[in-house]
């Protein structure tokens, strides 16, 4: 068991790499850089610009740029930080920008993701700060999804064809149909605007302590959270009724209810066991939902988590921050299929891991 | 579905030989599945919407400009008199909204029914892209040598590893970029200009198409790998048929209707995709009717105008359960060990 979860975590490097390479490529050879969006400062002449793409060494070449991103050795001869040491006002505006901070990053095998272009500080830092609030999301939702989606699930199939089976059976299917953005902001209208119970968005409500208050944690959280779990709660009901009624019509459920034993006892003890097994491995998938549905839904909701900063970074082009946070949400994602797979060993003994 | 239908025309053709065939089964089995049979049918009137909302079927060949035609008017004419008018508005002009406008004055029926086309062209387009490539992928991968298929089979897995979402982000900045400049590379300009004519949703289609191939892959070559050991290929090999030849006509008619069936389940998503991204901005330019661009520019004054952010949530919905239904009604109906 041992050897093959080190294997996994040997075999998610090479993958890491992969993904780095493509999408630091993907964000660096698209047309128009960071630097850019100085474009239209009336105060930045273009030498000035010029100067600035150098500081943070995109006049570079692409791989070389990825080479010092990923290891951070510089190919680049001579201090061209003392550019700056010049007295034309416009330069020393555009000194006030200075981006050479923004150069010194030790690499990422280093583990050093860089300096965030935007607010000059390390990227990590940034998604530190974030990652909290996106994990607390995401695992109240999978847990809310799991509590939720299985009992239906498996009542759903004791009653079948029953009106409650119909009823969730339908819901489950239209749980699927309706985007996650659109279902936020009619959680938001109704519950938020109309009804006013609980707030439209936002962590915790904004004081000058910022102290820690559970229950108005918990109000915030409710209306993400339920958005998040909606997928989760239609796929894993639906599935928990397929699997419960396959082991229902199975001999040792019939030998069971032969021997005397009540409904319960058999549904939620015997049947339900041997139900699980398919669901540990739509637990990996589960988790991939949850990350990139955090990207929708902590949109929607003003979530304070990485998902927000990172379409807010694209929208900036903060492509050391993008960049940085495409490493941590692949990097969760391979971990969520690994612990997926390492559950189904766990709850199949059957399943031999080597 | 073109397969199943000759073979169902060929049977009622012949009354005497009434054959029963797989697909006519299916097709059988599928009609009585009612939620499968009315999302069919509200699919089938989206087309039909989505068709005629204007005349530019007819203008495309005779020329000329297009007119609204199931719509009431145009989905870029504006009416700023008369912006965020509740439903069943009658203007002095004689305009009648019958679900209001939205905050430009923009007829809001008349959006939604032009929005058809942006998500049923996702819907199609990428469906096949994904279809095509994985068909191929997954067919090569099954079919040939042991080393080759553990290979390609490893760079699915290596892939699967993304976080889409982001990656599509991703790739959509770079394709909102690239249509930004004037890059004199011809390939690009002509990419560009496609793009440009469908409203910035032509790199959309390409950026989903190209990343959700992996899960038809995996299904066409587990597929293929249990039709290539079957009898009738070593038959059919005994008599002196190349690889060629036994993939198309004894592989592919096999494992096509699967790989559709997993297809159609797989619409929905890319419906939802699309109008997520147009509803963060990365989707289709702005007039252009995308429901995930008129949910994401209405709904700050929801209060003041619901109908405009209903219309289009509605229309999304619909879209998306009624593939949703067919794709559950087609698998039920092809794979009957599936069926709950």
């Amino acid at each position: 068991m041992t050897r093959y979860i080190f294997r996994r975590l040997l075999q998610a490097i090479p993958t890491l790499v992969g993904i780095s390479i493509i999408s630091f490529f993907l964000a660096y050879s698209a047309p128009g850089d960071p630097i850019s969006m100085y474009n239209f400062d009336p105060k930045a002449t273009p030498e000035a610009l010029e100067m600035l793409r150098r500081q943070i060494g995109l006049d570079q070449p692409v791989p070389i740029q990825y080479v010092r991103w990923m290891t951070g050795v510089s190919l680049r001869r001579g201090d061209h930080a003392a550019e700056f040491q010049t007295d034309d006002t416009r330069c020393r505006y555009l000194a006030s920008l200075d981006l050479t901070t923004c150069d010194s990053g030790k690499g990422v095998i280093r583990g050093d993701l860089g300096m965030s272009l935007q607010t000059k500080q390390p990227v990590w830092d940034r998604l530190v700060e974030r990652m909290p609030a996106t994990l607390e999301l995401g695992v109240t939702s999978l847990l809310l999804a799991l509590v939720i989606g299985v009992p239906l699930g498996v009542l759903s199939a004791v009653y079948r064809g029953s009106i409650f089976d119909n009823i969730v059976r339908f819901l489950s299917v239209v749980g699927q149909a309706v985007p996650n953005f659109w279902m936020g902001i009619m959680l938001i209208f109704v519950f938020g605007v109309i009804l006013g119970w609980l707030p439209t968005g936002g962590r915790q409500t904004v004081s000058l302590t910022q102290e820690f208050d559970l229950a108005d944690r918990i109000r915030h959280i409710i209306l993400p959270a339920t958005v998040l779990a909606l997928g989760g709660i239609a796929i894993f009901s639906r599935v928990m009724r397929t699997e419960t009624l396959e082991v229902i019509n199975t001999d040792y459920i019939r030998t069971a209810r032969a021997k005397g034993l009540g409904y319960s006892a058999v549904y939620f003890v015997h049947a339900f066991r041997n139900s699980l097994i398919p669901l540990m491995t739509l637990l990996g998938p589960a988790i991939l939902g949850v990350l990139s549905g955090a990207v929708v839904t902590e949109t929607v909701f003003a979530w304070p988590g990485m998902g927000r900063l990172t379409i807010a970074a694209v929208f900036q082009r903060d492509y050391p921050l993008v960049l940085g946070s495409v490493m941590v949400f692949s990097f969760l994602t391979i971990m969520g299929n690994l612990l997926s797979d390492i559950l189904y060993g766990v709850v199949d003994p059957r399943v031999r891991l080597e | 579905m073109a397969a199943g239908t000759t073979t169902a025309e060929m049977t009622s053709a012949a009354p005497v030989t009434r054959r029963r065939t797989p697909t006519g089964d299916a097709i059988r089995q599928l009609r009585k599945n009612k939620m499968a049979v009315v999302g069919l049918i509200v699919i089938l009137i989206m087309i039909f919407i989505a068709l005629f909302v204007d005349t530019s079927l007819f203008t495309f060949f005779t020329g000329g400009k297009a007119q609204p035609l199931i719509a009431p008017y145009h989905y870029a004419e504006v009416d700023f008199l008369h912006a965020n008018a509740p439903p069943l508005t009658r203007t002095e002009e004689g305009k009648f909204y019958i679900l209001g406008t939205d905050y430009l004055g923009r007829d809001n029926l008349s959006r939604t029914l032009y929005g058809s086309r942006i998500s049923l062209s996702v819907a199609i387009v990428a469906a096949t892209v994904s279809l095509i490539v994985g068909l191929i992928y997954g067919m090569i991968s099954g079919y040939g040598s042991a080393v080759r298929d553990n290979f390609m089979m490893r760079v699915v897995d290596f892939l699967y590893g993304f976080p889409l979402i982001i990656f599509i982000i991703l790739m959509q900045v770079y394709f909102k970029a690239l249509s930004a400049t004037d890059d004199t590379n011809p390939f690009v300009a002509w990419l560009i200009r496609i793009d440009d004519a469908m409203g910035g949703i032509f790199l959309v289609f390409v950026a989903i198409g190209l990343l959700n191939w992996l899960g038809m892959a995996r299904i066409a070559r587990g597929q293929t790998l249990s039709f290539k050991r079957k009898e009738f290929v070593e038959a059919s090999r005994s008599v002196g048929s190349n690889d060629g030849r036994i993939i198309r006509k004894h592989i592919l008619p096999n494992i096509l209707g699967p790989c559709i069936v997993a297809e159609t389940l797989a619409i929905p998503g890319y419906i939802l995709l699309e109008s997520f991204l147009s509803f963060i901005g990365l989707g289709a330019n702005p007039p252009t009717p995308s429901w995930g661009i008129m949910i994401s520019e209405t709904y700050q004054a929801m209060r003041v105008a619901p109908m405009n952010v209903f219309a289009p949530a509605v229309a999304l919905t619909l879209t998306t359960l009624a593939f949703n239904f067919l794709g559950d009604g087609l698998r039920d109906a092809f794979d009957p060990r599936l069926a709950d």
